[in-house]
C-alpha cells in the first residue's frame, strides 16, 4: 500500500507541476501538430492515397514527440537537483520508476488524444476506432516504460538530449514495428483477428520494459 | 548514530576520500571543515546514501546503510547545497509530496509543524519559484525535518539565510542535540552556526 502511495505521489506531483507550467505537453503537442502538417504537405505533393503510410506517420509522430516529453520530464528533476529528494526517500527505489513512468504515460496519452483527431482530420482517415485506440494505448504504455528507464540513464550524461533518442529508438524499434502493424490492421478494416498477433507483441514489450524498469532501476540509479 | 569506517571514493583517477573514518554519537553536532574541493560535499553525499563508496562500511542508527539503504534513509534528514525544491509547487505542496513519498501519517500536522519550525507558515501557499534562496533553503530544512529523523546531514545549511533564520537554525540544532539526536554539517565559514557545534573536524587529503 505504501509502495502504491509513493508511485501515485510521484505521478500526481508531475501532473500538478505540468498543469501549472504547461511546458512538456505543450511542447509535445506543438511538435506533433507541426509534424502532421509537414507530412500532409510533403506527401500530398507526390503520393495519391497514402493510407498505407498513415500508421507509420502516426507512430513516427508519437515516438518523436513522446521522446521530447520523456527528456523534459526527467530533466525537470534536475532543477534544484530535486532528483536527490526522490533518491533520499526510503524504501524500494523501483517505486520512483513506476511513478515517473506513470506520469510519462499520462503525458503521452494526452499527446495521443490530441494527435489522433488532428491526424484523422488532416489526413482524412478513420483513426478514431476502438481498435486503433487500443493499439495506440498499449504502444504508449510500453514506450513510456522503456523511455523512463532510458531517460534516467541519459540524464546522467552531458549530451542527454542526444543520448536519449540514440539509446531509446533502437531498443523500441521492434515495439514500434508491432504498433504500426496492429494500427495498420485496424485501419485497413482487418479487425481484431488480424491485429491480435501484433497486439500480443505490444503486450509482451510492455511487460518486458516495465519489468526491466522495476527490477533494474536501483542498479541504474547506483550507476 | 553514525559509524563510517574506511570510506574510499574516487572520481575517475582522482581519489577524494581515502579511508575516511567518522563516528557520531547521540547528542553530537559535528562540523566538517575544509577548503573548497576538499571533498566535504562528496562525504555528505556518501553519508546520505546518494553516492556509493568504493570501499568502507557505513552504519546509520545501527543499520548497514550500504546494504539496506532504504531503511537507513528513513532515519536521515538531508539538506544539500541544492534545495531539491519543485518551483511549480507551493511550499506546502512540496512538503506534502515528500510526506507521501515517505509514507508518513498525520501529514498535515507534520507539515504545519515543520513550516512553523522554519518560519515559513505565512508563505506556505506561495509557489516555490517565488521564494528567495534563503526561503528555499528553509523549505529544504522543513523537508528534512518532516519525518522526524535521528540524524541530520547538512551541507552548508547557513547558505542564503538571513541573521534571524541563521539564529533560528542554530537554536534548532542546539535543541536537536539536547533531544539526543545527531547532526553532521559542513561549513567553510568558521563562526557561523558554530555555537551549536559540539565537535569540529577538518577534511584534508581525503581523511578527517
Amino acid at each position: 500500500m505504501k509502495y502504491l502511495r509513493r508511485v501515485l505521489a510521484i505521478a500526481r506531483k508531475d501532473a500538478l507541476a505540468e498543469w501549472r507550467a504547461r511546458e512538456t505537453v505543450t511542447a509535445m503537442v506543438v511538435f506533433a501538430i507541426m509534424a502532421i502538417v509537414m507530412f500532409n504537405f510533403a506527401l500530398r505533393l507526390r503520393v495519391d492515397g497514402f493510407r498505407p503510410l498513415v500508421p507509420g506517420l502516426l507512430w513516427v509522430t508519437l515516438v518523436f514527440a513522446g521522446t521530447l516529453g520523456l527528456g523534459r520530464s526527467m530533466s525537470s528533476e534536475l532543477v534544484n537537483q530535486s532528483i536527490d529528494g526522490l533518491l533520499l526517500a526510503p524504501g524500494d527505489r523501483s517505486a520512483l520508476f513506476a511513478g515517473k513512468a506513470l506520469g510519462n504515460t499520462l503525458f503521452t496519452l494526452i499527446l495521443a488524444a490530441i494527435t489522433l483527431p488532428a491526424m484523422a482530420v488532416m489526413l482524412d482517415e478513420g483513426l478514431l476506432n476502438p481498435g486503433i485506440l487500443l493499439a495506440v494505448g498499449l504502444g504508449i504504455v510500453a514506450y513510456s516504460g522503456a523511455g523512463t528507464l532510458v531517460a534516467t540513464i541519459a540524464i546522467s550524461t552531458r549530451a542527454r538530449e542526444v543520448v536519449l533518442p540514440i539509446l531509446l529508438l533502437p531498443i523500441t524499434l521492434p515495439l514500434v514495428t508491432a504498433a504500426v502493424l496492429s494500427t495498420g490492421a485496424f485501419l485497413d478494416g482487418g479487425g481484431l483477428a488480424e491485429a491480435l498477433p501484433w497486439l500480443g507483441v505490444e503486450v509482451g514489450f510492455l511487460v518486458v520494459f516495465w519489468s526491466a524498469g522495476i527490477l533494474l532501476y536501483e542498479f541504474v540509479l547506483d550507476s | 548514530m553514525l559509524d563510517a569506517a574506511g570510506i574510499r571514493k574516487r572520481y575517475g583517477l582522482r581519489p577524494v576520500l581515502r579511508g575516511l573514518n567518522l563516528r557520531v554519537g547521540p547528542g553530537e553536532i559535528v562540523a566538517i571543515l575544509g577548503a573548497n574541493g576538499a571533498g566535504k560535499s562528496t562525504l555528505l553525499r556518501v553519508l546520505a546514501t546518494l553516492l556509493r563508496p568504493e570501499a568502507g562500511t557505513l552504519a546509520i542508527d545501527r543499520i548497514d546503510a550500504l546494504a539496506r539503504g532504504g531503511e537507513a534513509r528513513a532515519r536521515l534528514g538531508v539538506v544539500l547545497h541544492h534545495t531539491m525544491v519543485y518551483p511549480d509547487l507551493t511550499g506546502r505542496e512540496n512538503l506534502r509530496f515528500h510526506a507521501e513519498l515517505r509514507g508518513l501519517s498525520n501529514t498535515e500536522a507534520r507539515i504545519n509543524a515543520a513550516l512553523e519550525q522554519v518560519d515559513l507558515t505565512r508563505r506556505a501557499d506561495d509557489l516555490a519559484r517565488a521564494y528567495s534562496r534563503g526561503m528555499a533553503q528553509r523549505l529544504s530544512l522543513a523537508r528534512a525535518l518532516l519525518h522526524e529523523p535521528v540524524l541530520l546531514i547538512l551541507d552548508e545549511p547557513f547558505t542564503g539565510l538571513d541573521q534571524a533564520s541563521a539564529a533560528r537554525l542554530t537554536a534548532l540544532l542546539a535543541d536537536w542535540a539536547r533531544a539526543g539526536k545527531a547532526a553532521v554539517m559542513t561549513t567553510h565559514e568558521i563562526g557561523r552556526g558554530m555555537e551549536s557545534v559540539t565537535r569540529s573536524l577538518t577534511l584534508a587529503g581525503g581523511v578527517l
